[in-house]
């Protein structure tokens, strides 16, 4: 007997007639795929668009092709290289500093700009009147926070003082390069020509200024090189440098969270299309095999009679995709809305081709991939189910290409968690979270069979007698719903724990016990005034710190100038140049987890007293547990050991610092004070106080 | 469930095999036609030895040589009644299956009612096309399984005559289970099982 080939044009034709009457019951399976990729479409086009225009505006945001900066002005060694650099140059001096409006005789501190040149080269300071971004630079003009002329009852063309001068407010500035509302909310910014800083006496020895250049270069320049070139020089002049590119990675990252938590939404949405998938096909495959049986007796091969629902399920699948592609690309304009209060960039709502293709691919690849369990039991569908319905011979856990569905299966959760999480470590331990859950789920649901079995009565009601009897009776769905739903449930709570946890992590102001406002430079004769102020104004006081100025003079014995001397030594140069605002206290802030040694809170008299330092600056400085460090403050130099290192949350508005005390030190060494509180408005109360306590 | 049954079928005769419920007549019609494999003996069709094939093997033998006809008539929903009869036509890759359909419908008096679906027939109407269906890839033999079961009498009698019209036409060997012992006695051969063994083995005044 010769062997009969496929036929492979009359298996489309066979697919298509079988699915006629049976579309409607497809609509489990098509609406799975469409949600799950209509999800994953939309925050893939939506983490697009967001990278796109960070690489679109990153210039915009850093203003020039390279920014230098330092804490100290540029000596004669590191001076011709910063002069040779760019073909157009900026310098840009930035110091916090107390300004004040003689109109309405109010202070307030401020970020003052004084800036020299065409900086910004991309973007522009966005001034009202629009040419005073500009203008400003041609005499004694300054451009004044728009919130701050708002606090001050400003207006163009008053005046205000910073140091010995007086300058004309020549425009509002409302946005510049490289500023984000809550930077500016906290310290607003005053922008003066750099010609008259001298004048203004505020830049002397000592003074805590930042020095910036900007340059621009009018032809194409690997930055990549240069900066590669440059670093060693600028590391040894205690110089930072910061080019579009390094920008564009950094903005990228400070959006890790917001694009982690949608990827998780989008997985989220993708497995429970996957579960979606699983269980309607396995219903629609249990509703066929009577059809199966028939096609077998007539003689289809059971390869055919597999390729036949194969080909169904892949065209579901890839009309569900494109559904999907298109739904997610219509979701996707309503994202940057739902985000813009969050977002300091505008984020576009192209089309994202690359989005669509990555859905529907994966649109197809789980419709098949899940579908293949209950597709593949179609070869052991016996043509004898047309003589006995009931007939089965189905060996499930002997049929081998049942397990490698299971390892594919397993694979793609493992591959698909990996492109998620960037962890083989961690997709591992989530595949075999969600086994365990499945293998429970599935335990619960035999479970649930048996004792239905052993406790129902026949004195029960008929309704109540078939209700259950149903759970365990042939051809049940027991297993496949519970195990559907557990597992849709338990994704969807996850779902909602995390972003429970991420909206804890980045709620800024959303409640009065979350500070909004810092005053600081409070000094300790005004310490108890500002926090009565405070409490006058109806306002609470959440936390009151004391803050010392000091300087490393010693790490483990080795001074800046060993460090000079020896550069194999593991410390980082700014370690000994950078002044450390620190406190003290005998307890943890809720921010902060002590993550090696122990956290002590007291001194105890004559002992070398523990501080405890936080986790990056330990890493930065190759510090740790039980190093001796030598600290000078303000001129008296005070042995320390390292007794714990604690992890600090940065994200909340509130104070944090990289060496933390323990109470019984620094209480006589000169400090200030920050009070913190949280304002409906910003307003009216810092006028108030800054009257009263300039 | 069956024990010792040795029989052998001649080519364009007509046979029955009759017994009560639960004697072992629908698990020997699924051994002869091929749609199940026996634990031990053997199960020759066509001089094939149906027990050294494989499943695919045997749906080839039943695709080239045989045709069924089921107590509920098992066609498949979703196509229509002349789609049910074109697919083991298709299934051989022959040609002009469409004329040849309609020629086999229009012989049980359904031609004006190709394109309804199963769902949209009466009872006798399905077993027509069942019957259509059956005679499609000229089988050598056709296994009936009580084909009148699921019809009231009229109708039945309608199925049973075109069932040997057809038959005779085709000279199709003809393989009927029923515990109708009238419709038995229609064949030329009558077997009797009862606890799945062959009770009596007995020609009839067709024979």
């Amino acid at each position: 007997m010769e062997k009969r080939k496929i036929n492979i044009p009359w298996l489309f034709e066979m697919a298509w007639r079988d699915s006629r009457k049976n579309r409607s019951r497809l609509l489990l399976f098509i609406s799975a795929i469409i949600f799950g990729i209509a999800a994953l479409v939309a925050i893939y086009s939506f983490r697009y668009n967001l990278q796109n225009d960070i690489n679109a505006q990153a210039a915009t945001l850093v203003g020039a092709d390279l920014v230098v900066s330092g804490n100290h002005p540029a000596d004669a060694t590191i001076k011709p290289l910063l002069d040779s650099l760019g073909d157009k140059r900026s310098e840009e001096r930035t110091f916090v500093s107390m300004i004040y409006f003689p109109k309405s005789k109010g202070t307030r501190l401020v970020q003052v700009h004084a800036l020299q040149g065409g900086f910004p080269y991309y973007g522009s300071l966005e001034t009202i009147p629009v040419e005073a971004g500009k203008s400003f630079k041609n005499g004694e003009y300054a451009l004044v926070d728009k919130t701050l002329m708002l606090q001050f009852n400003a207006h163009v063309n008053d005046s205000i003082k910073v140091g010995n001068i007086t300058f004309l407010i020549t425009g509002v500035l409302n946005k510049a390069p490289g500023q984000t509302g809550v930077s500016s909310n906290i310290a607003p910014v005053v922008y003066i020509p750099l010609q008259y800083l001298g004048q203004t006496g505020l830049s002397k020895k000592g003074s805590r200024i930042g020095y910036s250049f900007y340059y621009k270069y009018d032809t194409p320049v690997n930055m990549d090189k240069l900066v590669k070139k440059l670093d060693p020089r600028l590391d040894k002049a205690e110089m930072n440098y910061e080019t579009i590119e390094t920008r564009k990675e950094n903005t990228g990252r400070s959006f890790g969270d917001l694009t982690r938590f949608l990827s998780l939404v989008g997985f989220i949405a993708l497995l429970l299309g996957c579960v979606g998938v699983a269980s309607a096909i396995h219903i629609y495959i249990r509703e066929k095999i009577a059809s199966i049986a028939i096609m077998r007796c007539l003689g289809v091969k059971a390869s055919e009679a597999f390729l036949i629902y194969l080909i169904q399920i892949v065209g579901i699948g890839i009309i569900g995709s494109i559904a999907g592609a298109v739904l997610g690309t219509a979701i996707q304009h309503i994202l940057p809305m739902v985000m813009k209060d969050f977002l300091p960039l505008t984020i576009s709502t192209d089309i994202s081709w690359m989005a669509i293709g990555q859905g529907i691919f994966l649109g197809i690849i789980i419709s098949v991939l899940f579908a293949l369990l209950p597709l593949i039991s179609i070869r052991n569908i016996s043509p004898l189910n047309t003589l006995r319905i009931s007939y089965e011979d189905v060996n499930i856990v002997r049929d081998p290409l049942r397990w490698l569905v299971y390892i594919l299966i397993l694979l793609f959760v493992i591959t698909f968690t990996y492109l998620q999480l960037d962890s083989w470590l961690a997709s591992i331990f989530f595949t075999i979270g969600i086994s365990i859950a499945f293998l429970i789920l599935a335990f619960t649901a035999w479970l649930l069979m048996k004792l239905m079995r052993a406790f129902i009565q026949s004195s029960w009601s008929y309704l109540w007698r078939q209700g259950f009897a149903n759970l365990y009776r042939p051809n049940n769905q027991t297993i496949i719903l519970i195990v559907s739903i557990g597992l849709s449930t338990a994704f969807i709570c996850t779902l909602f724990f995390i972003q429970g946890i991420l909206i804890n992590q980045v709620s800024l102001s959303s409640s009065g016990n979350q500070s909004n406002m810092i005053l600081f430079d409070i000094q300790t004769s005004q310490e108890k005034a500002v926090a009565d102020l405070t409490r006058q104004q109806k306002l609470p006081v959440l936390q009151q710190v004391p803050i010392v100025t000091v300087r490393l003079e010693k790490i483990n014995g080795k001074t800046a100038a060993d460090l000079k001397k020896d550069t194999t030594l593991k410390i980082s140069r700014h370690a000994f140049s950078n002044e450390y605002r620190v406190t003290y206290r005998d307890t943890l802030t809720p921010t902060e987890k002590v993550i090696k040694g122990e956290w002590v809170g007291k001194a105890d008299a004559g002992k070398e007293f523990p501080v405890s330092i936080e986790d990056n600056f330990s890493k930065r400085n190759h510090i740790n547990v039980g190093d001796h460090l030598v600290f000078n403050v303000q001129g008296v130099s005070m042995p320390a050991v390292v007794g714990s290192v604690r992890q600090v949350n940065w994200n909340k508005i509130q104070t944090n610092f990289q060496v933390v005390f323990p109470a019984g030190v620094l209480e006589d060494a000169p400090q200030f004070h920050v009070l913190l509180t949280h304002v409906p408005s910003s307003k009216a109360v810092s006028k108030g106080s800054c009257t009263k306590i300039p | 469930m069956l024990d010792n049954i040795n029989f052998s079928v001649a080519a364009g005769s007509t046979n029955a095999i009759v017994g009560p419920s639960g004697s072992g007549k629908t698990t020997l019609l699924g051994l002869c036609a091929g749609l199940d494999s026996s634990s031990s003996g053997i199960v020759e069709l066509n001089n094939i030895n149906l027990g050294k094939l494989s499943e695919d093997e045997r749906a080839q033998v039943r695709n080239q040589y045989i045709g069924f006809i089921f107590q509920n008539f098992q066609l498949l929903p979703t196509l229509t009644a002349l789609e049910n009869v074109m697919v083991p036509l298709e299934l051989r890759g022959e040609k002009n299956i469409r004329a040849r359909s309609l020629d086999l419908l229009d012989k049980v008096g359904l031609a004006d009612r190709g394109h309804h679906y199963p769902a949209q027939l009466s009872g006798g109407e399905q077993q027509r096309v069942s019957l259509a269906r059956a005679f499609s890839n000229a089988p050598q033999i056709l296994f009936a399984d009580e084909p009148t079961g699921n019809l009231d009498a009229e109708t039945s009698e309608k199925v049973v005559k075109l069932i040997f019209d057809l038959n005779k036409e085709a000279g199709t060997t003809l393989v009927l289970v029923t515990h109708d012992l009238e419709l038995a006695a229609k064949t030329q051969r009558i077997l009797r099982i009862k606890g799945g063994k062959l009770i009596a083995d007995d020609k009839t005044v067709n024979a």
